[in-house]
């Protein structure tokens, strides 16, 4: 079991964190656009944002990690790519950690303007940082906005993969999922 | 040059017409400067709990008729970002299009068209533009006292009620049977000009 990244692919840890921040990122996004379409007397109307709220912190965290683990493994080959899809990658790749930081701190800041701490699933909780009474609207609308680019940028980065795997039937995607080939 | 005694005429009459009503009603304008007055609601919970809010921005003047207080007047506008419930998320929830819809009706207003004495307390009729939708509304409400202030000028205060239900405002997201309605205070002071 390789845990560290080689420059033949990918070890456990990047792979785990990649795919647990795949489905966190987009199952938060489907669950924020639904969660405000609830009635007051749904069940769910205090349970789905506080899962919500739970999540992103855990997902804010492990952004954090995934960042210094990134910086501490070695690079990838990408020799295969053209220099353009070498350039768009790397934006894409790197631009991914201030966006998701961006949308995760303009979600915090909704949830403790008012100097209250976000509780995560009752484990701890994360205190407000900033008391700023009214900054929640300008936040939720950052929040919003960003939430809709990140998928966007999510879409794009799946569409280029599938490229590679499926028209250059490269092991770019393959190398995500099963790490680094055993010799 | 024909036209200047005409002027002068209309200056004389514009000053005469402002004579005779700043003789009998004084004007006063609300002291938010220093926040005596306070724009406050209260919602049931479910029909479990009274919660309380209120509008942190607002201002508005008054005429006050001491000898004939059927001839005063008040104007309140209330900025609708100011909602202020002590709950960030909830406050949010409120200036979105659930309820007051901010960004489309920044502001809600009050104009009195009259004003009713029973006894000690008053009814005051007037006009509440909330949400876009405008609706006669009836304020209960009483003088809490007046007079000179210890630094020189002339205060007047008042504290006012009403209920108004949300759904007569297109404010339509449902909080429950219990909720329907809500409770508005007024407790305003003015500062005579």
């Amino acid at each position: 079991m390789l845990f560290r990244d080689t420059n033949a692919g990918y070890g456990l840890v990047t792979r785990l964190m990649h795919w647990v921040m795949a489905i966190g990122v987009v199952g938060l996004f489907a669950l924020g656009l639904w969660m405000v379409t609830l009635s007051y007397y749904s069940p769910w109307y205090v349970t789905a944002p506080d899962i919500h709220r739970g999540v992103g912190m855990l997902l804010l965290f492990l952004l954090v990690l995934r960042f210094v683990w990134r910086l501490a493994n070695p690079k990838l080959d990408d020799s295969e790519l053209s220099p353009f899809e070498r350039k768009a990658s790397a934006v894409v790749h790197w631009g991914f950690y201030p966006l998701l930081l961006a949308l995760m701190l303009s979600g915090y800041l909704i949830s403790t303007s008012d100097g209250r701490p976000i509780d995560v699933f009752g484990w701890f909780s994360v205190p407000a940082l900033i008391k700023n009474p009214g900054l929640e609207t300008p936040a939720g609308e950052v929040h919003e906005i960003l939430s809709y680019v990140t998928i966007a940028v999510v879409i794009l980065h799946a569409a280029a993969s599938f490229k590679h795997h499926f028209i250059d039937r490269s092991r770019i995607l393959t190398r995500m999922w099963s790490g680094p080939p055993t010799n | 040059m024909k036209l200047v005694p005409l002027s002068i005429a209309a200056t004389l009459l514009a000053g005469a017409f402002a004579l005779s009503s700043s003789a009998t009603a004084d004007s006063y304008v609300i002291d938010t400067d220093r926040s005596h007055a306070a724009v406050t609601f209260r919602i049931k919970h479910l029909g479990f709990s009274w919660l309380n809010g209120r509008f942190d921005d607002f201002s508005g003047t008054f005429t006050f008729d001491e000898k004939n207080p059927e001839n005063s007047m008040v104007n309140v506008e209330i900025d609708t970002k100011s909602v202020n419930t002590n709950h960030a998320e909830r406050d949010k929830h409120l200036r979105g299009k659930d309820f007051f819809d901010v960004s489309k009706y920044p502001t809600a207003t009050f104009k009195s068209t009259g004003v009713k004495i029973n006894g000690d307390k008053a009814t005051i009729t007037g006009n509440l533009t909330l949400h876009g939708v405008t609706k006669k509304i009836e304020i209960e409400a009483e003088a809490v006292g007046g007079g000179k202030d210890p630094w020189g000028g002339y205060r007047q205060g008042f504290t006012g009620t009403t209920k108004i239900a949300l759904k007569d405002f297109g404010i339509n997201f449902d909080l429950g049977p219990a909720a329907q309605e809500v409770d508005m205070t007024f407790d305003i002071e003015g500062i005579r000009k």
